[in-house]
């Protein structure tokens, strides 16, 4: 589903990064880890096409997204990546269910809004935030963002999804349930998850994992 | 959910700030608007009084008092005339016709004008109900009198002498009202109509006014252009004169401009004031929202949605502040029309939409707009990465 190969960047006037090879297959799960400043953040901006690579290419679902420009690029991100930030954002002034119709209507998908209705309808029930749907953002408790910011993710069916730094913030008890919902809907959803993070805590619990290190040259 | 609908919802977001910059430019608009409306209904209003009228002739005097008191009774007449002397004028090669008026007194505030059936024939006025006045005492109403004064036909009243109040009453004699005009917008509906002869009848006990057959003064209609220039003249070496409606009212109109001029100014600063606060208010929102836009760019929507949104937040204010504006100006206008109408005998009731005010929204939305391009541009240059990374 995703393969890079030989990935560089250099930010003005830093020095030359270069990034291993990330896969993962349709489906699966991989955790990117790494300490602060290793180059975790721009790692996972270069594989969503929030960057451009200096070398190297990316290709999610057989589609080589370092080649894709402008709005290609911006609508084919916008179908196939949901991204879980480290701090839940919203739009402030729209209501949970309004920000969930974001995606559709950032990528003019022209699902009807019935369908689109239903399927809020179902995500948020599973992520027991039905009797949140019409409330605003900031009035949700932190843990309720944490969960909208997963459906928001998982609402336009993507085939990979991120999550950058979920568990940071959060004591163990925290991190456990939020990495299975987070496991448990990117596979209900069939589609292949990563996680990028410096937590030491989920390092026993992948078989795929990429390691970062400071790896200026 | 559609781009306007995420527009308005950030713009009610921040209630105070979006309310100020309505406001803002709501009070500029309304102001030019409101202006430009009364300008041009007065204009209008003047214009529908003047017309056909030439020349008037009366006692010596200021011209525009003599305008103002004839044509649009507003002013007090400089004086009388005497009948025959007029009469002269009137038979004038150059002249086609001419209407005498004569009064002096008033019932209720209104004047009774002693006058011929042409007078309100020039207006086009006609009767609503029972008939024009034959015999002395009996008077027509103007439509405006009849309905504040509550007259009808029949009704019996004294008329006071002068023109605006009921200090000195003339119970000698009371006028008979026999008919009612219909509205007409000219200055017949704030008269009282009767022939010369009441007017002289009510004064016959007072042996210094209007002795003799004198008239007040006489609307005249040019047969001849060169009357303009012959009639003033002739009346060199006699206590009368004429003057010009067209050119006093564009005297005067000239005098008010001064005014208006300032107003004008005054009402374009606030409106600049209110795109500055669009510009402050779009950018500012925008700035303090930079990680909302860069969210919706990896929801994929593109830079040029971003800018869209942002234009229409800029364009919904600008709409917004100028109806209210508009709004303001018809409010402001109908304020302004019930106290004029029972002052000046003017009645500025039209809330069309004038061409020079469609340009003024076209205007005032375009300016709107590109007081949120500058924002709307930076959303475009903005780098998703870095913007999301600094949070």
């Amino acid at each position: 589903m995703i393969a890079t190969s030989d990935l560089t960047f250099c930010y003005t006037g830093s020095d030359l990064l270069t990034f291993p090879n990330v896969n993962c297959k349709a489906g699966g799960q991989l955790l990117i880890l790494g300490d602060s400043g290793s180059g975790k953040t721009t790692l996972l901006h270069l594989i969503c096409g929030l960057l451009k690579p200096l070398s190297g290419k990316v290709e999610i679902a057989g589609v080589q997204v370092s080649d894709l420009d402008g709005v290609a690029l911006d609508k084919f991100r916008g179908e196939n990546i949901g991204i879980v930030f480290q701090q839940a954002h919203f739009v402030q002034s729209l209501t949970v269910s309004e920000n969930l119709a974001l995606p559709a209507l950032m990528t003019k998908s022209g699902e009807s809004s019935e369908d689109l209705c239903e399927r809020t309808r179902g995500l948020l029930k599973r992520l027991r935030l039905e009797h949140k749907a019409d409330s605003l953002p900031n009035e949700l408790s932190v843990g309720e963002q944490q969960r909208a910011s997963i459906a928001r993710a998982l609402i336009h069916k993507p085939k990979v999804v991120f999550a950058d730094e979920p568990t940071s913030a959060l004591d163990d008890k925290s991190t456990e349930a939020v990495i299975s919902l987070l496991e448990e809907e990117t596979r209900l959803a069939g589609a292949c998850l990563i996680i990028v993070t410096h937590d030491q805590r989920l390092k026993s619990r992948y078989a795929d994992k990429v390691e970062l290190k400071y790896l200026a040259l | 959910m559609r781009l306007i609908y995420i527009a308005r919802k950030n713009l009610l977001a921040k209630p105070l700030q979006t309310a100020l910059s309505t406001i803002l430019l709501a009070f500029g608009v309304g102001m030019v608007s409101l202006m430009m409306l009364s300008e041009k209904q007065i204009k209008d209003q003047f214009e529908r009084n003047i017309k056909d009228i030439d020349l008037v002739l009366g006692a010596k005097g200021s011209p525009l008092q003599l305008i103002l008191a004839n044509v649009y009774h507003i002013d007090a007449p400089t004086g009388n005339i005497d009948l025959e002397a007029a009469e002269e004028v009137i038979k004038h090669p150059y002249v086609e016709d001419g209407i005498p008026l004569a009064y002096g007194d008033n019932y209720m505030g209104y004047r009774i004008v002693g006058t011929e059936h042409s007078y309100p024939e020039h207006y086009s006025a006609e009767l609503s109900e029972g008939q024009m006045w034959s015999e002395t005492f009996e008077v027509t109403v103007g439509a405006v009198v009849a309905k504040k004064l509550d007259l009808n036909l029949g009704d019996t009243f004294y008329s006071a002498h002068g023109l605006t109040d009921g200090t000195d009453v003339h119970d000698n004699v009371d006028f008979k009202v026999v008919g009612i005009l219909k509205p007409t917008s000219s200055v017949i509906d704030h008269l009282l109509l009767t022939n010369i002869e009441s007017i002289w009848g009510v004064h016959g006990d007072h042996s210094d006014e209007l002795k003799g057959k004198e008239i007040t003064a006489v609307l005249l209609k040019k047969r001849n252009p060169m009357a303009v220039l012959t009639l003033p003249n002739l009346l060199k070496d006699t206590n009368m004169q004429v003057a010009l409606p067209a050119i006093e009212i564009n005297r005067l109109n000239n005098q008010f401009g001064i005014g208006t001029k300032a107003l004008s100014a005054i009402a374009l600063l606030i409106m600049a004031l209110s795109f500055a606060s669009i510009f402050i208010s779009v950018f500012e929102n925008m700035q303090s929202r930079k990680y909302e836009l860069a969210l919706m760019r990896t929801m994929g929507g593109s830079p040029s949605t971003l800018f869209k949104l942002i234009l229409l937040e800029g364009g919904l204010l600008s709409i917004g502040g100028v109806v209210l504006g508009l709004i303001i100006s018809r409010t402001g206008l109908f304020t302004l029309a019930t106290l004029v109408a029972d002052k000046f005998k003017y009645d500025i009731s039209e809330m069309s939409l004038l061409p020079s005010e469609i340009a003024l929204v076209c205007c005032a939305t375009f300016v709107g707009l590109l007081a949120a391009i500058i924002p709307a541009v930076k959303t475009l240059r903005m780098d998703i990465s870095e913007t999301l990374s600094n949070e």
